[in-house]
C-alpha cells in the first residue's frame, strides 16, 4: 500500500503519476541520496539511520559489501577494498592518481584503468555502479517504488570522459540519468531556493577528494554560473595524508610499513582531523603490527599550521575564478560552504578572510549537494508544474574551451571556456589545397593554442567535398553541447550539403594530462603560445604561397615568363622552401622570404591577370561589353 | 460528521507546515481518477474557501470541500512507517475496495 505525501496546493499528482526521482551525490569519500517529499528535500537514511554511505566497496571471498562495513574492513584487506574510486573515473593508467597507484594493483585496460581484485578486474565504472546500486536500493526501499530517474552530481571540473564514465556507471546500476549536474550548482539550488537569495555567490566545495569553486549569479530564482575553477586533486584526503605523515614522523614509524598499517594510520589521522573541528586538542592513539604504537597529542593550532599550505592551495583557484568572472572578492554577496572538509575551522576562517564575509553553512555541508540534486530531479521528472515559482532555469558552463585543429597544428577555439551550456556554436572553414575533397576534423579540449598541448577528444573526416579552388569551399563546423556537458560535432559542406558527424564519447583518458594541469599551464604560457601561433601561421602561409606559385608556373610559366625570369622565381621558391625544410622556427626569416617570393611573383601575377583578361576580351567589340 | 488525524500524523503535519513557513492547514480531497475510481489528494492549504468544512483535530486544521466529504466521512488520517518508507495513510470506512497500490479506492 502506497503511503501518501503532502503536495503543494493544486499539485497533488494523479495516482501512479507521481514519479519517484532522487538526487545522488556520488562523492570521493561519501555518497548519499536525497529526494523531495512533502515539498522538502531530504536525505534518505539506510536501515540503521546513516545518511552518508562511505564510497568504499569491498570484494570479499563470497560477497561484495558497500559502505560502512566495507570501510571497516579496509585495514584488513586493503587490496580488495576500493576507496576514492572517483579519482580514477575516466582515467587511463598513465594519468591515474599517484596515491591510488600506491594503494591498488592497477592495470591498463581498453580505454580505462582497471583495478585487480579478488573478484577479477574491476573498472572504476563498475565500482561506482556498485555504490550507485546500493543507493538505488536504499531509495527504492524508502520511497516504496521504482525510480523514474536520478540526477547525479559531478565536480564542475570533470571533463567529457569523466562525465561519460559517470553516466555509464549509472546505467550499469540500472538508473535512468535525467541529468548530470555540477556539484556547486546543485549546492546553489539547495541554498538559492531555500533562502530565496539574490546576488552573486561563490560556492566553495572542499570535498573528500576534489576542490571546486564556482561563481554563481542568482536572480529571481534563475541562476547562471559565471565561472568555475578548482583542483581535482585537493580534498579532505590530503589533509588526512598530511597529518598522517606528520604523525609517522613524530612516532618514528618506519617508511616501509605494511599496507594495513598505512591504512590504519590514515584512519587515525582522519578521526583526529574530525575531532579537531569540535575540540581544541586531541590525543592520537593507535597500535600497529610489530608492536609499534603511537600516542601523540595534536592541537587545533598545530593542525592548522600543518595544513596551511593545503588551504592556501584552495584559495588560488578561487582568485582565478573571480578573475574569469571579472569580479573582485567584494562583489561576492555570500559564500556557500559545501563538503565535509569545510567543517574545519581554519578553512572557514581562511574563506571568511578572503571574501570578507562569513560563509553560509546553515545546511549540512555533506548533504547540500544531494539536496540540490534531488530538487533538480523532482523538476526534471515532471513532478512540479511549470507555472510554479520553483520553475527555474539552470545555466551551466563548460569548464574548458573546445575547438578544432587547423593547419599547422593550431587550435581554433569554437566554444570558449565558461560558455553557458546547453549551447551550439558554428564557424566556417575552408579548404587549403586546390581540388581538396576531404577534410579531417580533429576536436580538442583545452586552453592552449597548440594541438599537442590540448586533450584530443575525437577525430572524423568529412568526405565528398566537390573539387574547388583552395579557399572556395565553405565548410560549417557546428559544436553542440547538451545539458549534461556532452558534445557533438557536425561538419557540413554548404554547397553540396555533404555532412559528417561525431558524438564525442571520448576515449577514456586518452588525452595527455588532466584538466587542471591544462588550465594552470595556459596561464603561464600565453606568450609562448602566441609566438608559436605566429610561427605556425607564417609557415602555413609560406607553404600556401609556394603551392600557388608552383601551380601557376606549371600552367602559365612557359608562356608568360622568359627563362631568366623563371629562374628568379624558382630561386625565391627554393629559398623559402629551404627555410621551411630546415625548420629553424624563425618567424621573422620566414616572413621575409615569403615577402621576397611575393615580390618576385608580383610581376608574373600581373601578367597572368592581363593574359586572362585578354582571353576574356578577345574577339569582342566594345559595344558587347 | 468528522475527519480526524492521529497524534502521530498531527505531529508530522505541524512540523512540515512549520518548515514550509506558510499555510493555514491541510486539504484533504477526493478526485475521480485512478484505477479504482477515486483517488486521495493531500495538499497544503494556503487559504480556505468559503464552502470548505473545517475540522480541528490535535491542533491541525483539516479542510475538506463539500463534494469530497461524503467519501471521507469518518476517515482517520494516520502517519505510518513501513520499513524505510514513511507517509500518510487514509483509514477510510467508506472504501470498499482499493487498488493494489492503495493510491485509489472505490466506495
Amino acid at each position: 500500500m502506497a503511503l501518501l505525501q503532502i503536495a503543494e496546493p493544486g499539485l497533488a499528482a494523479a495516482p501512479h503519476q507521481h514519479r519517484l526521482a532522487v538526487g545522488i551525490d556520488l562523492g570521493t569519500t561519501n555518497s548519499l541520496v536525497a529526494t523531495v517529499a512533502s515539498g522538502m528535500a531530504k536525505a534518505l537514511a539506510d536501515e540503521s539511520g546513516h545518511i552518508l554511505l562511505p564510497s568504499v566497496v569491498h570484494y570479499g571471498e563470497t560477497e561484495m559489501v558497500v559502505g560502512r562495513e566495507a570501510r571497516a574492513g579496509q585495514a584488513d584487506d586493503p587490496l580488495n577494498t576500493i576507496a576514492s574510486v572517483k579519482r580514477l573515473m575516466g582515467r587511463a593508467l598513465a594519468d591515474a592518481d599517484e596515491s591510488m597507484r600506491s594503494h591498488y594493483l592497477l592495470s591498463d585496460g581498453p580505454g580505462m584503468v582497471g583495478i585487480e581484485t579478488r573478484a577479477g578486474r574491476k573498472t572504476p565504472v563498475e565500482v561506482s555502479a556498485d555504490i550507485l546500486r546500493n543507493l538505488r536500493e536504499r531509495a527504492e526501499a524508502s520511497l516504496g517504488g521504482e525510480l523514474t530517474g536520478v540526477v547525479i552530481t559531478v565536480p564542475a571540473y570533470f571533463d567529457d570522459a569523466q562525465r561519460q564514465a559517470t553516466k555509464d556507471a549509472a546505467r550499469l546500476a540500472g538508473l535512468n540519468v535525467l541529468r548530470l549536474l555540477n556539484e556547486p550548482t546543485a549546492a546553489a539550488i539547495a541554498y538559492g531556493l531555500d533562502n530565496a537569495a539574490e546576488g552573486i555567490f561563490a560556492v566553495y566545495d572542499l570535498g573528500g577528494g576534489t576542490f571546486d569553486i564556482s561563481i554563481l549569479k542568482l536572480t529571481r530564482g534563475v541562476f547562471e554560473v559565471l565561472a568555475t575553477n578548482g583542483d581535482p586533486a585537493l580534498g579532505g584526503d590530503d589533509f588526512d595524508q598530511c597529518l598522517a605523515d606528520w604523525l609517522k614522523a613524530q612516532a618514528s614509524l618506519p617508511d616501509d610499513m605494511p599496507v594495513e598499517d598505512r591504512r590504519r594510520l590514515l584512519a587515525l589521522a582522519r578521526s583526529v582531523k574530525e575531532s579537531l573541528s569540535g575540540q581544541e586538542q586531541v590525543v592520537a592513539t593507535c597500535s600497529f603490527s610489530n608492536n609499534l604504537s603511537i600516542q601523540v597529542p595534536v592541537s587545533r593550532t598545530l593542525f592548522s599550521e600543518l595544513t596551511a599550505d593545503l588551504v592556501a592551495r584552495s584559495l588560488r583557484p578561487v582568485r582565478k575564478a573571480l578573475r574569469d568572472a571579472n569580479l573582485g572578492a567584494e562583489d561576492i554577496k555570500g559564500v556557500v560552504m559545501v563538503g565535509g572538509s569545510t567543517r574545519m575551522p581554519h578553512v572557514q576562517t581562511a574563506v571568511e578572510k578572503l571574501f570578507g564575509t562569513a560563509p553560509l553553512n546553515n545546511l549540512d555541508p555533506d548533504q547540500v549537494v544531494a539536496l540540490g540534486a534531488a530538487m533538480q530531479a523532482d523538476v526534471l521528472a515532471g513532478n512540479r508544474k511549470s507555472d510554479s515559482e520553483a520553475d527555474w532555469l539552470l545555466l551551466d558552463v563548460c569548464p574548458l574551451s573546445l575547438g578544432l585543429e587547423t593547419m599547422g597544428g593550431l587550435v581554433e577555439k569554437i566554444v570558449p571556456r565558461n560558455s553557458t551550456i546547453p549551447t551550439a556554436r558554428a564557424q566556417d572553414f575552408t579548404t587549403y589545397k586546390d581540388g581538396q575533397t576531404a577534410m579531417s576534423v580533429h576536436v580538442v579540449q583545452g586552453e592552449r593554442e597548440i594541438v599537442s598541448e590540448c586533450r584530443s577528444l575525437a577525430r572524423f573526416t568529412l568526405r565528398g567535398i566537390p573539387p574547388m579552388v583552395a579557399g572556395a569551399a565553405r565548410i560549417r563546423v557546428t559544436f553542440q553541447i547538451d545539458a549534461d556537458g556532452l558534445l557533438s560535432v557536425t561538419a557540413r559542406e554548404q554547397t553540396s550539403g555533404v555532412e559528417a558527424h561525431v558524438e564525442v564519447k571520448p576515449s577514456y583518458g586518452l588525452g595527455d594530462g588532466e584538466v587542471a594541469r591544462m588550465l594552470l599551464d595556459a596561464y603561464g604560457t600565453g606568450e609562448i603560445d602566441a609566438a608559436t601561433r605566429m610561427l605556425r601561421e607564417a609557415q602555413v602561409e609560406a607553404r600556401r604561397l609556394i603551392d600557388a606559385t608552383e601551380a601557376a608556373l606549371a600552367t602559365d610559366g612557359a608562356a608568360l615568363l622568359a627563362p631568366p625570369e623563371r629562374e628568379v622565381l624558382q630561386t625565391a621558391i627554393y629559398a623559402l622552401a629551404e627555410l621551411l625544410e630546415t625548420d629553424e622556427g624563425d618567424t621573422r626569416k620566414i616572413r621575409a622570404a615569403t615577402d621576397a617570393l611575393n615580390l618576385a611573383s608580383a610581376d608574373f601575377a600581373a601578367r597572368r591577370m592581363d593574359a586572362s583578361i585578354k582571353r576574356a576580351l578577345a574577339g569582342r567589340s566594345l559595344e558587347t561589353l | 460528521m468528522s475527519v480526524t488525524v492521529t497524534e502521530k500524523a498531527a505531529r508530522h503535519i505541524l512540523k512540515t507546515l512549520d518548515k514550509r513557513g506558510k499555510g493555514v492547514g491541510l486539504r484533504l480531497a477526493v478526485k475521480t481518477s485512478g484505477c479504482s475510481g477515486m483517488a486521495y489528494a493531500l495538499e497544503f492549504a494556503d487559504e480556505s474557501q468559503p464552502e470548505d468544512l473545517i475540522f480541528e483535530c490535535a491542533g491541525v486544521k483539516l479542510l475538506v470541500d463539500p463534494r469530497s466529504l461524503p467519501y471521507l466521512e469518518g476517515t482517520e488520517l494516520d502517519f505510518v512507517r513501513e520499513g524505510l518508507n514513511e507517509g500518510f495513510k487514509f483509514n477510510n470506512p467508506n472504501a470498499k475496495a482499493e487498488c493494489g497500490c492503495g493510491e485509489s479506492f472505490a466506495v
